[in-house]
């Protein structure tokens, strides 16, 4: 396993958000975490990061117990991140944006360059100079994605990717995750939108309320009307 | 206009160590968010070290720089690892008491240690002399400064702008939770960055030791100037820093030439001015 998470519990402030939630990520898939908004997909991303730190259970990464890292060990191990509001550093170029994550790499087991990333997202190239603030929803989503990809990581964990985005770049973010799995990077993502998770993922969590509900294979989980009716359907 | 332009030399030079605080108080501002009101006593201290390795151990002025440098690294130090650390979670109040606190213990500090002596500046040899300019014997030591103050400025620049560390140091300001998402070790970067910044406090003071009284108070005293000159500038931006010192050094110096009576508080005049047409400063907000 890449990733396992096991019964974490977390907080913010004095409410519950996650209230033992265990799942499982192996080497090669794209897993899928599905869910209204509220129902804890961001707090179990920002968890698993050390953002948002789980008060109790375990987080294990390729074996490694990671639940009381930091933020920048938790990288240094593996884990790449692309937030759902994207944080890109906006006083830095779209390549410096990449560099500097690929400098910060301490990982040598992966190889990825500005060029990889420029293959993988076009868009970047012509931007490449320019200030990360100025760069639209996105073009930042992309860029988010090649600054989490340049730590050369095991693990890529991907919130909202196909939030906001206009139908064509959405097809082209779910190729882009699907090249990026080929490369060997196993991928975890979190999504509302079922389609885009059935045409990019290999499997599907439900979270609701803080607690996983279900899992499949994505395929299944959209034929299975019930469950997209009583977890996701708006 | 001889007059004119000797004046606004001088008013350069002093710009210098308004440029040389407020850098400071910057780089702690902008990049581990704390508005240190002790900042000015960084600068005092960097004085006190300067003058006693100078004075008294007998060092030469390069040394005595040097000797200031890590005598107020090591404070600076001790102040982010140990105080001001723990309050970064805090609200901006927090800050202002804890600092303004260090302002009083550094106060008593050099009391305790110097006593309430004056430093009476003293010219090292090297330094001394003057160059004409305008027909006007102008001190070799206060083009000095304004080589340093430039010196410091372009170096600032490279530091932010061409390497790793400065671009670790403008992530980490405006986006300090994903910096340590991608691997940033935020809180030994604050350390480095706090302690940067207290070496730019140092320098200014250490410079000032030739032709500036230093006292006990000075900490209290630098800080309101450096204030209203990173304010005028923008809050967290070092160009908006060196404008504001080159604007409040220069235009006072001008002052003092031909409308002296208005000296005392053309500061906050000038002050008044930048915050009615641009609140958020000159360079505010463009980072």
């Amino acid at each position: 396993m890449v990733l396992e998470v096991i019964n974490i519990v977390t907080l913010y402030g004095q409410s519950l958000i996650l209230d033992g939630v265990s799942l499982e990520v192996g080497k090669g898939e794209v897993v899928a975490l599905l869910g209204r908004n509220g129902a804890g997909k961001t707090t179990t991303m920002r968890s698993i990061m050390g953002l948002t730190p789980a008060r109790s259970g375990s987080i294990k990464l390729l074996g490694i117990e990671i639940i009381s890292k930091l933020p920048f060990q938790i990288a240094a191990l593996g884990i790449g991140y692309a937030p759902d509001d994207r944080r890109i550093f906006p006083d830095l170029t779209t390549e410096e944006n990449l560099l500097l994550a690929g400098h910060l790499s301490k990982r040598t087991n992966g190889d990825w360059s500005v060029k990889k990333i420029y293959n993988l997202f076009p868009t970047l190239k012509d931007l490449r100079y320019r200030k990360g603030g100025f760069l639209s929803g996105g073009e930042q989503k992309m860029l988010a994605t090649g600054r989490a990809l340049m730590t050369n990581p095991a693990l890529v964990l991907i919130d909202e990717p196909s939030e906001g985005l206009a139908p064509l770049v959405v097809a082209a973010l779910s190729k882009a995750i699907r090249e990026i799995r080929d490369t060997g990077v196993t991928v975890f993502l979190a999504d509302q939108n079922v389609r885009f998770c059935r045409k990019t993922a290999d499997r599907g969590y439900i979270i609701e309320k803080g607690t996983i509900r279900y899992q499949d294979e994505m395929k299944n989980i959209l034929e299975n009307e019930e469950i997209v009716k009583k977890y996701l359907a708006v | 206009m001889d007059n004119f332009i000797f004046q606004a030399l001088n008013g350069l030079s002093s710009a210098m160590f308004l440029w040389l605080v407020a850098a400071g108080l910057t780089v702690a501002f902008g990049v581990c968010g704390i508005l240190n009101i002790a900042h000015g006593s960084l600068y005092m201290m960097g004085a006190y070290f300067a003058f006693t390795s100078f004075q008294i151990l007998g060092l030469n002025f390069w040394l005595s720089i040097v000797f200031a440098l890590i005598g107020v690294g090591i404070i600076g130090f001790l102040m982010e690892r140990f105080f001001l650390r723990r309050i970064y979670a805090q609200p901006i109040e927090f800050q202002l008491i804890l600092t303004f606190a260090f302002i009083l213990v550094f106060d008593n500090l050099t009391k305790m240690i110097w006593g309430t002596m004056l430093i009476i500046p003293t010219m090292p040899s090297l330094f001394q002399g003057t160059i004409p300019i305008v027909g006007r014997p102008f001190p070799i030591y206060n083009l000095f400064i304004i080589g340093a103050g430039i010196g410091v400025a372009v170096g600032l620049w490279l530091i932010m702008e061409r390497t790793w560390w400065g671009k670790k140091l403008r992530a980490a300001a405006s986006e300090r939770e994903m910096a340590n998402a991608i691997g940033i070790n935020i809180p030994a970067l604050f350390t480095a960055a706090f302690v940067f910044a207290a070496l730019l406090a140092a320098i200014g003071g250490a410079l000032s030791t030739p032709i500036r009284v230093c006292d006990s108070g000075v900490g209290g005293a630098v800080i309101i100037p450096a204030f209203v000159v990173t304010v005028i500038g923008g809050l967290g931006s070092l160009k908006g820093a060196f404008v504001g010192a080159l604007i409040i050094g220069v235009i006072s110096s001008l002052c003092t030439l031909y409308i002296p009576f208005i000296e005392l508080f053309i500061l906050y005049l000038i002050m008044a001015v930048v915050l009615i047409i641009r609140p958020q400063g000159l360079f505010g907000g463009e980072r």
